[in-house]
């Protein structure tokens, strides 16, 4: 196993330099380093004198990635992609061009990122496979067929509407959380209660649609037919042999979510004040700030690929036939 | 026997009291849930503190007072830094008045051999501000000050295992203080020299203080090498020519030539002090990477100090302990009268500032959760967003604003005022068919002012908040004039004692002389074709463009809308490839100079590397020489005379469609005290005040949890529950059955 993770680590290095390469490419054809330069400095009056030392501190002032003034390997070396590339592979991320730690600023997200998405992720997940299991028991009946129309409706209703909806219900007319904020440990548990709540039920439809149909493809097979035949429940079919015969699938799908937690949700975050992720990189992309852009392009897409690589370890625990 | 009939007997009553216990308990249990508040997002403790709860809407990026240059960060860094000069609470028109200094600077003007002449002189070559200090201004507490016996820093040269205990300025074990000296102002100055500290005003002050120039690229080099190096910056070791400390309390700066807007500057927090101690304790680069710098957590000497800077979360200032000796301003009836302020806002007169012992700032990025915040008390004061104005504002049949009867019941108080900004359609002098200043040009640009109905785009955008402009000047700064006077003759007319818009036809007469009939024109034939610039690229730009373009088809004139991202706009407006376009600006300081000179040919933008401020390249020879006139002189009837001779020039030339003046609104509650509408002040969380204790007692009424719709949740979960037991079961057995069978 470790020869393999050691593959796929090798295999994620050319991945993520075409990564790194595309954001360059795609962030200054929209934004000059001089556009950059304005947008920091914020200034009514930016002179040219303002503009040319704000480059040159960032170091904005080399060339994309041929530099014609320097001589030998220095040409591709002594680049603005090629400095600011290499950093990021130590996950040094330097400086925003704000001139805070990026590196120091995504620690002090990631907690209440995860405060809202690791318990909407467990309590959703432990949820929408409970309601699914359920309704495979009563597959065909009136609860399942009216359950699969309450999922439709839910799906179909914006994300968005179910926060204010539920801002307006809980919150203002019933009093029973606060609307908005954030506290850290214990205390901050009533600022969680809401969002977490929101976000379960939010997923709730697309997931008991998806798992339902994840078991509902096992519940016909032989092994199933066999369990019952020995006298088993009808629970314990369910969950001694649909559930973990139907892990792969749920796997291959859930695995890959949970490094990109720490990422947090832009929306719920930015509506109930929680000082996460959520909103980092769209900040950054509407400020210019092209560090901290390249930073979290860089850190989403090594989380990706370590979701990948955990998915493909968690098959062989739960599929015994799959040696990596 | 009988001992068991009695346990017998005892057990029975215990029996018969256990619904009687049980309904007791669950009562109070629902009325203590009822009577807690659960909404409340701060500690009971401090909610009934001292303490203002506040918003902010988007981090502060930069809190170093040399750089930051932005209304949301000088809210927080103007009651923390006390720069010479402040605005007068209370008085209308805005008075510059001593904040740190003993009395208003003194002003000697001197010639070329520096000797002292009249102001009039006209061979005045510097003008010598000399200012003199309190004594009694003391720093915060801060780790920066404390010093070993030999005078060094204590923590100036942290090791990298100090450094691993330091998250935040609490984690040093030891603060220290020390008076604020005329050095530390003079530090200031010399810091904006610095060009890797990127100082906004920095271009524009080297315009004026003698020798700041040549300085700094003296200091921009020393520190470049400085910072390649890694090593720190001591200013100390550099003087500015125009620039003398003369002793602790007393400072000179010379200045070229006479410009009395000087004053305006000092009272910005690019002037405060900076203690040399506090600029080389940040530049140590373990602290800059913890995000601990003097752009982060600023030192100073103002009735506040930050306590908390969690940019992405919350900010929090605590009451200065050290701070000096200030009262709240006091206005005779006279001045109260012309200021239009009400007895209330005097009962304070005479009272030591602050009032606040701590403010408490959250960062709210949506509307919808600050209003409701707000509505249930959890926010003392509130703007009122486009979504909340309904509910907010009832606008009475003669277009006037008042509170909704909802609002009234909560003891809720409007406070509005006129700011002292403009917003405008300027057309691009430069563009052959809108620019231009031959007549016909004139009043082509003529004929589209009047067309563009302001009246309707301010009751249609802006909820009514605004007031149509007359010229570049708004109310409140000199050279605003009301009524007649006041009135744009070139689109509107003045008819019994009101502005009334020129009609249509006016309009389209106006276009025809300008060569556009119908609006086609007369040279080719075809139909004018005219090109807006804008970034209003969204969804809910939409009506407001279709309404622009109704505006110009009003005259015949086809108008195309050219939307784009805000770089390329700037870019366009810089190169002067755009032909109309909308743009604003907020008053630096209350002079009409910070206004007209928007107008001033020497500013255009295409001339200026896109360094100039007047982006409608808008250049008249009599105009200019005005406004250098203008810009020299004293507020007096001579300089009105002066201005209504620009204002009668730009109003005839039409440079821009003179649009609008913003109102502000602010809702506030009736526990909040002493606030003023002051658009240039800055400085104001200190002369406020509130009442904790109503405000608790009014959150504690109108945040009682609802408590039956968690009984019928309840009811419900059990009803599901106990019908799926039931299902399953009955599942189960019709299973067997035919399995039986």
């Amino acid at each position: 196993m470790l020869a393999y993770i050691i593959k796929r680590i090798l295999y994620a290095i050319p991945i993520l330099i075409g990564v790194n390469l595309i954001t360059f490419m795609l962030f200054f054809m929209v934004n000059t380093p001089d556009d950059m330069a304005r947008a920091q400095l914020g200034a009514k009056q930016t002179t040219p004198a303002m503009i040319a030392a704000w480059k040159a501190e960032k170091g904005y002032d080399k060339p994309l990635f041929y530099n014609e003034k320097a001589t030998g390997t220095a040409k591709l070396t002594d680049t603005l992609f090629v400095n600011e590339s290499l950093k990021l592979f130590w996950f040094d991320f330097g400086l925003s061009d704000a001139n805070r730690n990026i590196a120091e600023d995504i620690r002090a997200r990631m907690g209440p990122s995860l405060a809202i998405a690791l318990p909407t992720f467990l309590i959703a997940l432990v949820t929408n496979i409970s309601l699914a299991l359920l309704l495979v028991l009563f597959r065909g009946s009136v609860l399942d067929m009216s359950a699969m129309v309450v999922a439709v409706m839910i799906m179909s209703v914006s994300g968005l509407f179910y926060i204010i909806a539920g801002q307006v219900l809980f919150s203002k007319i019933w009093h029973w959380v606060p609307i908005s904020g954030y506290e850290s440990g214990w205390s901050g548990v009533k600022f969680v209660l809401l969002p977490v709540a929101i976000g379960v039920f939010a997923g709730l439809g697309s997931g008991v649609r998806w798992f339902r149909s994840i078991f509902l493809e096992q519940i016909n097979q032989d092994y199933v037919r066999t369990a019952r035949a020995k006298g088993l429940s009808e629970i314990a079919v369910l969950f001694r042999h649909v559930l973990p015969n139907g892990m792969l699938p749920i796997l291959t799908g859930v695995v890959v979510i949970i490094p990109s937690l720490f990422m947090g949700s832009l929306i719920m975050e930015s509506f109930f004040g929680i000082p996460g992720l959520g909103s980092y990189t769209i900040d950054a992309i509407n400020a210019q700030d092209f560090a901290i852009v390249k930073a979290m392009v860089f850190l989403g897409s090594v989380l990706y690929i370590v979701g990948l690589i955990l998915t493909d370890i968690s098959y062989t625990l739960f599929d015994p036939r799959v040696t990596l | 026997m009988v001992k068991s009939l009695k346990f017998k007997k005892e057990q029975g009553s215990s029996v018969q009291q256990w619904p009687a216990k049980w309904f007791v308990t669950i009562l109070l249990f629902t009325v203590t849930l009822h009577a807690a508040v659960w909404n409340a997002p701060y500690p009971k403790e401090e909610i009934r503190s001292n303490t203002l709860f506040s918003v902010f809407s988007s981090p502060p990026k930069h809190l170093d007072p040399v750089r930051s240059y932005n209304a949301n960060e000088w809210s927080f860094l103007s009651q923390i830094y006390e720069p010479p000069l402040q605005y007068n609470y209370l008085k209308k028109p805005y008075v510059l008045e001593p904040l740190t200094l003993t009395q208003m600077p003194q002003i000697v003007y001197l010639d070329a051999n520096e000797s002292e002449v009249g102001v009039e002189n006209e061979s005045v070559k510097f003008t010598l501000y000399r200012f003199t200090f309190r004594d009694d201004l003391v720093y915060q507490r801060h780790p920066a000050f404390v010093k070993d016996t030999d005078g060094t820093l204590h923590y100036g040269s942290l090791s990298e295992d100090g450094l691993k205990k330091i998250h935040t300025l609490d984690d040093f074990a030891k603060t220290q203080s020390r008076k604020v000296t005329a050095n530390d102002y003079a530090y200031a100055i010399k810091r904006m020299a610095v060009r890797q500290y990127h100082s906004p005003i920095l271009d524009t002050m080297m315009q004026y203080i003698v020798g700041l120039r040549d300085f700094s690229r003296e200091v921009t080099k020393a520190a470049k090498a400085k910072f390649a190096k890694g090593e720190r910056l001591d200013l100390r070791d550099f003087d500015i020519p125009g620039v003398k400390v003369v002793n602790d309390r007393t400072l000179e700066i010379r200045i070229y030539g006479k410009y009395p807007q000087f004053l305006y500057w000092m009272a910005m927090n690019f002037f405060a002090p900076i203690p040399w101690e506090a600029d080389l304790f940040y530049q140590q680069k373990g602290l800059k990477q913890k995000n601990i710098s003097l752009d982060t957590q600023p030192v100073g000497s103002g009735p506040y100090y930050l306590a908390e800077n969690s940019p992405n979360r919350r900010i929090r200032l605590v009451k200065n302990p050290n701070f000096h000796l200030e009262r709240y301003p006091g206005l005779t009836a006279e001045e109260a009268n012309a200021s239009g302020v009400s007895k209330q806002l005097l009962r304070d007169s005479g009272k030591k500032l602050p009032f606040i012992d701590e403010a408490v700032y959250s960062l709210e990025k949506e509307s919808i959760p600050l209003w409701n915040k707000f509505l249930q008390g959890y926010y003392d004061a509130s703007g009122i967003s486009s979504e909340a104005f309904d509910q907010a504002v009832q606008i009475g049949s003669g277009g006037s604003m008042g509170l909704s009867t909802a609002m009234k019941e909560k003891g809720i108080r409007m406070v509005s005022s006129v700011e002292p900004s403009i917003f405008y359609m300027a057309f691009n002098m430069e563009d052959p068919v809108v620019g231009g200043y031959t007549e016909k040009q004139k009043k082509l640009r003529q004929a589209i002012s009047i067309a563009q109905d302001q009246e309707e785009y301010i009751s249609i955008f802006l909820n009514e908040r605004g007031v149509p402009a007359q010229g570049p000047i708004p109310p409140g700064i000199f050279g605003y004039e009301e009524g007649k006077k006041g009135t744009n003759p070139v689109v509107y007319d003045w008819i019994n004692g009101k502005r009334v818009r020129k009609s249509i036809d006016v309009a389209k007469k106006l276009l025809a002389q300008a060569g556009y009939p119908g609006g086609i024109s007369e040279k080719t034939g075809k139909r004018l074709k005219l090109y807006y610039d804008t970034t209003a690229t969204g969804p809910d730009d939409r009506a407001l463009m279709d309404w622009r373009r109704k505006q110009f088809a009003k005259l015949g004139i086809e108008l195309v809308i050219r939307a784009t991202d805000y770089n390329r706009f700037q870019e366009k407006v810089r190169k002067g490839k755009v032909q109309l376009f909308s743009w604003g600006w907020n008053a630096d300081y209350p002079d009409p100079e910070n206004f007209l000179f928007l107008l001033y040919g020497k500013n255009a933008v295409v001339d200026t590397d896109g360094a100039g401020i007047n982006s409608a390249n808008y250049k008249n020879p009599v105009f200019d020489a005005l406004f250098e006139l203008m810009q020299t002189m004293p507020n007096s009837p001579q300089r009105l005379e002066v201005i209504e001779k620009m204002l009668q020039i730009v109003r005839e030339d039409a440079p821009w469609v003179w649009g609008f003046y913003p109102k502000s609104l602010a809702l506030v509650h009736g526990w909040f005290h002493n606030v003023v509408p002051n658009a240039m002040a800055n400085n104001t969380l200190k002369y406020k005040r509130i009442d904790p204790v109503q405000r608790y007692g009014k959150q504690q009424m109108w945040n009682r949890p609802v408590l039956w719709p968690l009984l019928i949740l309840a009811l419900a979960a059990l009803l599901l529950v106990w019908g799926v037991r039931a299902a399953y079961r009955r599942r189960q057995s019709r299973v067997i059955q035919k399995g039986e069978a």
